[in-house]
């Protein structure tokens, strides 16, 4: 590598923060760009819809009705006969399935599950009633699936048009042969995305869909189904959310814990990624021996599940049987128990600390090549300018790395603001304090937050945490968009190629 | 009280200046060291270095590297003592509810918690506390649920990257940019819905319980495609174009081409796919819901600790961790070269 760009590149990476702030600027003009764009593509559209009805012959025009049609009727059977397929699969769904989901929808249920007595006063059973979460969810799933089916439909009318005008041209019209042996060749990526997409749209789109919603509605402990309904409150929990009155207020609670989830994700991130590479500097120093065990000694932690070594630490240093205290108590150095997780600062230092004794051996085995690439004419050049070791760190070897592992060490950043594990097994949130609204505690991230207060507890309240989820979200999203805009890796992309 | 809090209070201070005395002291000793083998090559080039001043910082370097490899071992120690506690305590004798006792050896050694937990002991079936224990079974749920969700995993997350990578198509940049988004929604938030979807699909009773768990661990696999596209974009284009002009189809040129050169992200791949069961306690709780017998071990050691007596399950726990680690750590070890290549394939191109 040649030392004038290696020297640029602490500036590349100075730049790289920069540029972060342009996104921002340039955010309203996007966002009109946006809707501009949306607009002309509705204007072309429906353009082109009516002059297929204008210009098509009986076989496109038979497509308005029989999706398919024209791709049969011009020889290409393999689409014709999906097209048809899924459109008798949509009428037989919309008629026997969505419309209990859908008709419903707008209120979420009015039927109240009732007990049945039999003639002894025993409950023997229940009234069929409305269930708000499935109306909700499959609601959705019926929504999507319309889509979808408005999407299909403008395209087998497109495709039936363009059969007509080929034809008319005297063009070749592509046969079920070439459908075949395009999707092995020109749509691979049609093929090979296809099961993919399904699967994210079933385990990831429509549940994230399903969560958004549950934020503008009344679910909760109190509004359980299928015993009880829940409906649309609107923006209700959001001006809950920011409920200032009181220090257990739900709006200084999430203000509070947000706090504490950016200084944690800070405090994590930089720990492990100086610790990691101290220790990748250490083992691979000139002249130590038994670089392997010693290397070995650390991969080997990383490869332990991470709920094992978290749940291990955790009872490790419990406050009444702990190994720690034992320790301590029996050589004299304490007389009563130190509570590790149960004082703030303490069980915050804590867990800062075992998170660094967790994430230390992957950053050293990340960290550890990149080192060694280090181009030795900076040093020397260093040293010859009169830099001192420590200069030379953190003028050189810093630098260098933070360019080189910029984006990583961002996705560390985000990995850590979620980083549940560690919270939720080694304090559980705890300890917790008066000046914030159950269950939250003092080393609660907003994500084991979340937890506690949706799937965890006792009185879920899906709602609220469907709207932190939400915000928590937003945060993320936009740091990670604007970070993913800037990497190199992005950037570069076509340049290996 | 007061006692307590002074405690704790001189407790975090000692921790924090230990903390940064200890990374001070390392930063400057690396520094220090990098620039070491510089200043030798340069006074020797110059002939600046007397002898006399080689000789005295021969001592220095000696040690310094001392100090290091103190440092290095106290640092392996703290890392391996966990584990190899855990270890030692799973041949503990079976003392329920006693504290840990302080000394890393066990002072009576049995294989009582090993035969408990792997069935040999039939009395514990008789015990509430541990009816619910049946770790054989946890075991082989937790591997054949990872085997199918590894190979489902690491074919959607390949084919995913492949078409990103090499494919240009409409929306490619805004699907890539949409799947990046949604990984940031709080996975376990949608759990209600994946279970009720899985439910409307029958996936709620017994067994079909592990094939929910196989869909849910697989299923938005493609949303992982980051690192094995990083390693594709490094492929050389140059072959594809070749294999083009040959008359390959990109179809052929995925598995014939793409596949045998990616040797590396594959192993990385389906390492990461196959060790994720194993380590997941989150979704299996939401999905298997307190039916025990159809969860992984990775629930189960939770939930051993997570009773309130915890003590009365320690040398179980022990005994179960050691098994699920030894395995997951030898694969690990053994496809380590593939894995850093994997993580750094990217990145490490210098």
């Amino acid at each position: 590598m040649a030392e004038a760009t290696s020297i640029k590149k602490p500036n590349a990476f100075v730049a790289f923060f920069l540029s972060i702030g342009a996104w921002f600027r340039a955010f309203p003009r996007r966002f009109v760009n946006f809707f501009k764009r949306l607009g002309l593509g509705i204007a072309n559209w429906a353009k082109g819809i009516w002059q297929i009805a204008k210009e098509g012959n009986w076989k496109t025009r038979t497509s308005f009705v029989v999706m398919g049609f024209g791709c049969l009727m011009y020889g290409q059977w393999l689409r014709g006969v999906l097209y048809l397929v899924f459109e008798i699969g949509f009428i037989l769904f919309m008629i026997f399935e969505g419309p209990p989901y859908l008709g419903k929808f707008g209120s979420l249920g009015s039927v109240v599950q009732g007990p049945i007595y039999n003639d002894a006063g025993l409950q023997i059973g229940t009234t069929d009633g409305d269930n708000s979460l499935q109306i909700l969810l499959f609601g959705v799933v019926t929504i999507l699936f319309i889509l979808i089916f408005v999407v299909l439909y403008f395209k087998q009318l497109r495709n039936a048009f363009a059969n007509q005008e080929r034809t008319e041209f005297g063009m070749p019209i592509d046969g079920t042969k070439e459908d075949v042996k395009n999707m092995l060749n020109k749509n691979f990526h049609t093929t090979v995305l296809a099961l993919p997409t399904l699967g994210i749209a079933v385990f990831t789109v429509i549940p994230l869909i399903f969560m958004i919603l549950i934020a503008f509605t009344s679910y909760d402990y109190k509004h359980l189904p299928p015993g009880q309904l829940f409906t649309w409150v609107g923006f209700q929990n959001f001006v809950d959310l920011f409920n200032f009155n009181g220090a257990t207020s739900m709006g200084q609670t999430f203000f509070k814990l947000l706090g504490w989830t950016l200084l944690w994700a800070v405090l994590s991130t930089v720990t492990t990624y100086i610790g990691g590479m101290v220790l990748a500097i250490l083992i691979n120093t000139k002249g130590v021996r038994c670089k392997k065990v010693f290397r070995t000694f650390f991969v080997v932690t990383i490869a332990v599940p991470q709920f094992v070594s978290l749940l291990i630490v955790s009872k490790f240093f419990d406050t009444q049987n702990g190994l720690v205290n034992q320790i301590l108590r029996n050589l004299g150095w304490i007389d009563e128990n130190i509570q590790w997780f149960g004082r703030t600062h303490l069980a915050r230092a804590m867990v800062v600390i075992i998170n660094m004794w967790i994430g230390v051996p992957y950053s050293m085995l990340i960290t550890s090549g990149i080192l060694m690439n280090i181009p030795e004419e900076l040093y020397e050049s260093a040293r010859i300018d009169g830099a001192g070791p420590v200069k030379t760190f953190f003028k050189i070897t810093l630098p260098y790395m933070l360019f080189v592992t910029g984006p990583h060490l961002l996705t560390q950043f985000i990995g850590n603001i979620n980083n549940f594990n560690v919270i939720f097994l080694l304090t559980g949130g705890g300890p917790t304090s008066g000046d914030l609204m159950t269950p939250a505690g003092k080393t609660d991230l907003l994500i084991t937050w979340l937890y506690d207060i949706t799937v965890n507890g006792t009185q879920p309240d899906y709602k609220t945490g469907s709207v932190i989820g939400i915000l928590v979200f937003i945060v993320c999203a936009v740091f990670s968009l604007i970070v993913y805009g800037r990497t190199s890796a992005v950037k570069n992309e076509e340049d290996f190629q | 009280m007061m006692a307590l809090l002074a405690i704790s209070k001189v407790g975090v201070t000692v921790l924090t200046i230990v903390l940064a005395l200890v990374i001070m002291v390392q930063l400057g000793l690396v520094g220090w060291l990098l620039v070491r083998n510089k200043e030798k090559a340069y006074e020797a080039a110059l002939g600046t270095g007397k002898k006399k001043k080689y000789r005295s910082m021969k001592a220095k370097r000696i040690t310094v590297l001392t100090i290091i490899h103190i440092v290095l071992t106290i640092m392996s120690i703290i890392w391996i003592i966990p584990f190899v506690y855990v270890v030692l305590h799973s041949f503990r004798a079976n003392d329920y509810g006693v504290p840990f006792p302080d000394k890393i050896l066990p002072t009576e050694w049995t294989l009582d918690a090993w035969s408990k937990l792997l069935g040999g002991n039939p009395e514990m079936y008789q015990d509430n506390r541990f009816d619910w224990i049946n770790f054989p079974r946890w075991f082989l749920n937790t591997f054949v649920i990872a085997c199918f969700s590894c190979v489902i995993s690491t074919l959607f997350t390949l084919m995913t990257s492949y078409a990103f990578s090499r494919m240009r198509f409409k929306l490619r940049q805004p699907y890539m940019k949409l799947i990046l988004v949604l990984g940031m929604f709080p996975g376990f938030l949608g759990m209600i819905a994946v279970y009720n979807i899985l439910a409307s699909l029958g996936l709620n009773e017994g067994i079909l319980k592990d094939v929910a768990l196989v869909l849910v661990y697989s299923g938005s696999a493609g949303m992982g495609y980051y690192v094995s596209k990083g390693f594709f974009d490094t492929i050389p284009k140059a072959l594809d174009e070749s294999a083009k002009l040959d008359g390959a189809s990109q179809a052929q040129i995925f598995f014939k081409i793409t596949l045998p050169l990616s040797k590396p992200i594959i192993v990385y791949t389906a390492l990461t796919a196959f060790m994720g069961p194993w380590m997941d306690f989150i979704f299996v709780k939401l999905i298997v819901r307190g039916d025990f017998d159809y969860g992984t071990v990775a629930l189960g050691l939770q939930q051993m600790l997570e009773r309130e007596q915890y003590m009365t399950h320690w040398t179980l726990f022990c005994a179960g961790a050691t098994m699920v680690a030894v395995p997951i750590t030898l694969l690990f070890m053994f496809l380590q070269k593939y894995y850093v290549e994997g993580v750094t394939g990217g990145s490490v191109k210098g």
